[in-house]
Protein backbone atom coordinates (compact mmCIF):
# COMPACT_ATOMS: atom_id res chain seq x y z
CA UNK A 1 0.00 0.00 0.00
CA UNK A 2 1.28 3.43 -0.93
CA UNK A 3 1.52 5.89 1.94
CA UNK A 4 2.52 9.49 2.54
CA UNK A 5 6.20 8.54 2.90
CA UNK A 6 6.32 7.16 -0.65
CA UNK A 7 5.18 10.47 -2.10
CA UNK A 8 7.55 12.43 0.14
CA UNK A 9 10.51 10.28 -0.89
CA UNK A 10 9.61 10.66 -4.57
CA UNK A 11 9.45 14.41 -4.00
CA UNK A 12 12.85 14.36 -2.26
CA UNK A 13 14.40 12.37 -5.13
CA UNK A 14 13.08 14.77 -7.79
CA UNK A 15 14.16 17.80 -5.72
CA UNK A 16 17.71 16.43 -5.33
CA UNK A 17 18.01 15.68 -9.05
CA UNK A 18 16.87 19.22 -9.83
CA UNK A 19 19.24 20.67 -7.24
CA UNK A 20 22.18 18.86 -8.83
CA UNK A 21 21.17 20.17 -12.26
CA UNK A 22 20.82 23.76 -11.04
CA UNK A 23 24.25 23.67 -9.39
CA UNK A 24 26.15 21.79 -12.09
CA UNK A 25 24.74 22.85 -15.46
CA UNK A 26 26.45 25.30 -17.80
CA UNK A 27 23.56 26.12 -20.12
CA UNK A 28 21.20 28.70 -18.58
CA UNK A 29 18.14 27.08 -20.19
CA UNK A 30 19.13 23.69 -18.75
CA UNK A 31 19.17 25.41 -15.34
CA UNK A 32 15.60 26.62 -16.02
CA UNK A 33 14.56 23.03 -16.88
CA UNK A 34 15.98 21.83 -13.55
CA UNK A 35 14.13 24.61 -11.68
CA UNK A 36 10.89 23.27 -13.18
CA UNK A 37 11.77 19.79 -11.81
CA UNK A 38 12.31 21.30 -8.34
CA UNK A 39 8.95 23.12 -8.41
CA UNK A 40 7.19 19.91 -9.47
CA UNK A 41 8.82 18.03 -6.58
CA UNK A 42 7.45 20.61 -4.14
CA UNK A 43 4.00 20.32 -5.73
CA UNK A 44 4.04 16.52 -5.27
CA UNK A 45 4.86 16.98 -1.57
CA UNK A 46 2.05 19.54 -1.14
CA UNK A 47 -0.52 17.35 -2.92
CA UNK A 48 0.61 14.38 -0.83
CA UNK A 49 0.18 16.29 2.43
CA UNK A 50 -3.21 17.50 1.23
CA UNK A 51 -4.30 13.93 0.41
CA UNK A 52 -3.05 12.15 3.54
CA UNK A 53 -3.11 14.68 6.39
CA UNK A 54 -6.03 17.02 5.58
CA UNK A 55 -8.08 15.05 2.99
CA UNK A 56 -11.15 17.30 3.26
CA UNK A 57 -9.42 20.71 3.31
CA UNK A 58 -7.64 20.87 -0.10
CA UNK A 59 -5.35 23.65 1.16
CA UNK A 60 -2.26 21.89 -0.16
CA UNK A 61 -3.77 21.71 -3.63
CA UNK A 62 -4.56 25.46 -3.53
CA UNK A 63 -0.92 26.12 -2.67
CA UNK A 64 0.17 23.85 -5.53
CA UNK A 65 -1.98 25.84 -7.97
CA UNK A 66 -0.38 29.11 -6.81
CA UNK A 67 3.07 27.54 -7.18
CA UNK A 68 2.17 26.70 -10.80
CA UNK A 69 1.17 30.35 -11.40
CA UNK A 70 4.48 31.55 -10.00
CA UNK A 71 6.36 28.92 -12.02
CA UNK A 72 4.76 30.15 -15.23
CA UNK A 73 5.74 33.74 -14.40
CA UNK A 74 9.25 32.62 -13.48
CA UNK A 75 9.77 30.68 -16.72
CA UNK A 76 8.56 33.66 -18.79
CA UNK A 77 10.78 36.24 -17.09
CA UNK A 78 13.75 33.82 -16.94
CA UNK A 79 13.56 33.12 -20.66
CA UNK A 80 13.26 36.84 -21.42
CA UNK A 81 16.41 37.52 -19.38
CA UNK A 82 18.23 34.68 -21.16
CA UNK A 83 17.14 36.07 -24.56
CA UNK A 84 18.41 39.54 -23.63
CA UNK A 85 21.76 38.09 -22.47
CA UNK A 86 22.05 35.97 -25.62
CA UNK A 87 21.44 39.00 -27.80
CA UNK A 88 24.04 41.15 -26.07
CA UNK A 89 26.74 38.52 -25.37
CA UNK A 90 26.07 35.77 -27.93
CA UNK A 91 26.03 32.93 -25.42
CA UNK A 92 23.83 31.37 -22.74
CA UNK A 93 26.73 29.80 -20.85
CA UNK A 94 26.00 30.57 -17.19
CA UNK A 95 29.70 30.40 -16.26
CA UNK A 96 30.49 33.24 -18.70
CA UNK A 97 27.71 35.56 -17.50
CA UNK A 98 29.91 37.30 -14.94
CA UNK A 99 29.11 40.96 -15.56
CA UNK A 100 28.18 41.55 -11.90
CA UNK A 101 31.01 39.47 -10.44
CA UNK A 102 33.43 41.55 -8.38
CA UNK B 1 -3.83 -2.37 -5.67
CA UNK B 2 -4.14 -0.67 -9.05
CA UNK B 3 -3.23 2.57 -7.27
CA UNK B 4 -0.03 1.02 -5.92
CA UNK B 5 1.07 -0.36 -9.31
CA UNK B 6 0.23 2.95 -10.99
CA UNK B 7 2.17 4.91 -8.38
CA UNK B 8 5.30 2.80 -8.79
CA UNK B 9 5.24 2.94 -12.60
CA UNK B 10 4.66 6.71 -12.60
CA UNK B 11 7.28 7.32 -9.91
CA UNK B 12 9.92 5.36 -11.85
CA UNK B 13 9.03 7.19 -15.08
CA UNK B 14 9.20 10.58 -13.32
CA UNK B 15 12.58 9.87 -11.74
CA UNK B 16 14.01 8.48 -15.00
CA UNK B 17 12.74 11.52 -16.92
CA UNK B 18 14.29 13.89 -14.38
CA UNK B 19 17.58 11.96 -14.46
CA UNK B 20 17.65 12.13 -18.26
CA UNK B 21 17.24 15.93 -18.03
CA UNK B 22 20.52 16.19 -16.13
CA UNK B 23 22.34 13.35 -17.92
CA UNK B 24 21.57 13.84 -21.64
CA UNK B 25 24.16 15.72 -23.70
CA UNK B 26 21.60 17.38 -26.00
CA UNK B 27 19.57 20.22 -24.44
CA UNK B 28 16.67 19.62 -26.82
CA UNK B 29 16.40 15.95 -25.80
CA UNK B 30 16.70 17.02 -22.16
CA UNK B 31 13.66 19.27 -22.66
CA UNK B 32 11.72 16.38 -24.23
CA UNK B 33 12.54 14.10 -21.28
CA UNK B 34 11.40 16.94 -18.98
CA UNK B 35 8.03 16.72 -20.76
CA UNK B 36 8.00 12.96 -19.99
CA UNK B 37 8.68 13.65 -16.31
CA UNK B 38 5.94 16.33 -16.21
CA UNK B 39 3.36 13.93 -17.69
CA UNK B 40 4.34 11.32 -15.10
CA UNK B 41 3.91 13.92 -12.33
CA UNK B 42 0.39 14.62 -13.68
CA UNK B 43 -0.30 10.88 -13.29
CA UNK B 44 1.05 11.05 -9.72
CA UNK B 45 -1.56 13.77 -9.03
CA UNK B 46 -4.26 11.40 -10.32
CA UNK B 47 -3.11 8.71 -7.85
CA UNK B 48 -3.40 11.39 -5.13
CA UNK B 49 -7.04 11.97 -6.25
CA UNK B 50 -6.13 15.55 -7.25
CA UNK B 51 -7.85 15.48 -10.63
CA UNK B 52 -8.03 19.26 -11.17
CA UNK B 53 -4.34 19.58 -10.32
CA UNK B 54 -3.52 16.89 -12.91
CA UNK B 55 -5.46 18.78 -15.57
CA UNK B 56 -3.75 22.06 -14.69
CA UNK B 57 -0.38 20.28 -14.76
CA UNK B 58 -1.00 19.05 -18.32
CA UNK B 59 -2.33 22.44 -19.46
CA UNK B 60 0.26 24.71 -17.85
CA UNK B 61 3.45 22.62 -17.68
CA UNK B 62 3.18 20.18 -20.59
CA UNK B 63 1.21 22.57 -22.78
CA UNK B 64 2.72 25.97 -22.11
CA UNK B 65 5.95 26.03 -20.07
CA UNK B 66 7.67 23.16 -21.91
CA UNK B 67 6.83 24.70 -25.31
CA UNK B 68 8.19 28.04 -24.08
CA UNK B 69 11.44 26.37 -22.94
CA UNK B 70 11.80 24.46 -26.24
CA UNK B 71 11.32 27.71 -28.20
CA UNK B 72 13.99 29.26 -25.98
CA UNK B 73 16.37 26.39 -26.73
CA UNK B 74 15.76 26.74 -30.47
CA UNK B 75 16.27 30.52 -30.39
CA UNK B 76 19.56 30.43 -28.52
CA UNK B 77 21.23 27.92 -30.87
CA UNK B 78 23.30 26.36 -28.10
CA UNK B 79 21.99 22.89 -28.94
CA UNK B 80 25.11 21.89 -30.81
CA UNK B 81 27.30 22.97 -27.89
CA UNK B 82 25.45 20.57 -25.63
CA UNK B 83 24.24 20.24 -22.09
CA UNK B 84 27.63 20.21 -20.40
CA UNK B 85 28.41 20.63 -16.74
CA UNK B 86 30.61 23.22 -15.08
CA UNK B 87 33.60 22.59 -12.83
CA UNK B 88 31.39 22.10 -9.75
CA UNK B 89 29.98 18.78 -10.97
CA UNK B 90 31.28 16.60 -8.13
CA UNK B 91 30.60 19.08 -5.26
CA UNK B 92 27.11 19.63 -6.70
CA UNK B 93 26.53 15.85 -6.82
CA UNK B 94 27.69 15.48 -3.21
CA UNK B 95 25.48 18.40 -2.13
CA UNK B 96 22.44 16.86 -3.80
CA UNK B 97 23.22 13.46 -2.27
CA UNK B 98 23.62 14.87 1.25
CA UNK B 99 20.45 16.92 0.82
CA UNK B 100 18.58 13.80 -0.32
CA UNK B 101 19.86 11.89 2.71
CA UNK B 102 18.78 14.63 5.12
CA UNK B 103 15.33 14.84 3.50
CA UNK B 104 14.90 11.04 3.68
CA UNK B 105 15.90 11.05 7.36
CA UNK B 106 13.46 13.86 8.20
CA UNK B 107 10.57 12.39 6.19
CA UNK B 108 10.97 8.89 7.63
CA UNK B 109 11.56 9.90 11.25
CA UNK B 110 8.69 12.44 11.55
CA UNK B 111 5.51 10.89 13.05
CA UNK B 112 2.99 12.14 10.45
CA UNK B 113 -0.59 12.29 11.71
CA UNK B 114 -2.14 10.56 8.72
CA UNK B 115 -5.91 10.89 8.54
CA UNK B 116 -7.85 7.80 7.50
CA UNK B 117 -10.65 9.77 5.82
CA UNK B 118 -11.21 9.17 2.12
CA UNK B 119 -10.32 12.26 0.03
CA UNK B 120 -12.81 14.43 -1.83
CA UNK B 121 -13.57 13.31 -5.40
CA UNK B 122 -13.92 15.25 -7.70
CA UNK B 123 -11.95 18.21 -6.42
CA UNK B 124 -12.84 20.92 -8.97
CA UNK B 125 -15.97 22.15 -7.18
CA UNK B 126 -14.52 22.23 -3.64
CA UNK B 127 -11.37 23.89 -5.02
CA UNK B 128 -13.48 26.61 -6.64
CA UNK B 129 -15.26 27.21 -3.31
CA UNK B 130 -11.88 27.31 -1.59
CA UNK B 131 -10.44 29.80 -4.09
CA UNK B 132 -13.41 32.11 -4.71
CA UNK B 133 -15.81 31.52 -1.80
CA UNK B 134 -16.08 33.36 1.49
CA UNK B 135 -13.06 32.99 3.79
CA UNK B 136 -11.21 31.73 0.72
CA UNK B 137 -8.12 32.79 -1.19
CA UNK B 138 -9.77 35.43 -3.39
CA UNK B 139 -7.19 38.12 -2.55
CA UNK B 140 -4.39 35.70 -3.44
CA UNK B 141 -6.10 34.88 -6.74
CA UNK B 142 -6.23 38.58 -7.61
CA UNK B 143 -2.58 39.05 -6.66
CA UNK B 144 -1.66 36.02 -8.79
CA UNK B 145 -3.40 37.66 -11.75
CA UNK B 146 -1.48 40.90 -11.20
CA UNK B 147 1.75 38.89 -10.89
CA UNK B 148 1.12 37.19 -14.25
CA UNK B 149 0.37 40.54 -15.90
CA UNK B 150 3.56 42.04 -14.46
CA UNK B 151 5.56 39.01 -15.63
CA UNK B 152 4.16 39.29 -19.18
CA UNK B 153 4.88 43.04 -19.40
CA UNK B 154 8.34 42.54 -17.92
CA UNK B 155 9.15 39.72 -20.34
CA UNK B 156 8.04 41.81 -23.35
CA UNK B 157 10.06 44.80 -22.12
CA UNK B 158 13.20 42.69 -21.64
CA UNK B 159 13.03 40.48 -24.72
CA UNK B 160 12.10 42.97 -27.48
CA UNK B 161 14.62 44.44 -29.86
CA UNK B 162 15.99 47.77 -28.68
Amino acid sequence: MVGLEHYLLLSAALFSIGLYGVLAKRNAIAILLCIEIILNAVNIALAGFSRYITPLELTGQVFAIFIMVVAAAEATVGLAIIMAIYRSRGSVDATKIDLMKW
Amino acid sequence: MALTIGFWILAVVAVIGALLVVVLKDVFRAALSLVLALVAVAGIYVTLSADFLAGVQILVYVGAISILLIIGIMLTREVQQGNTTNKFRIPAFLTALVFFGVLCFVFLSTPWQVSGVDPLVPTAGPLAVKLFGEDGYILTVEIAGVLLLAAIIGAIAMAREK
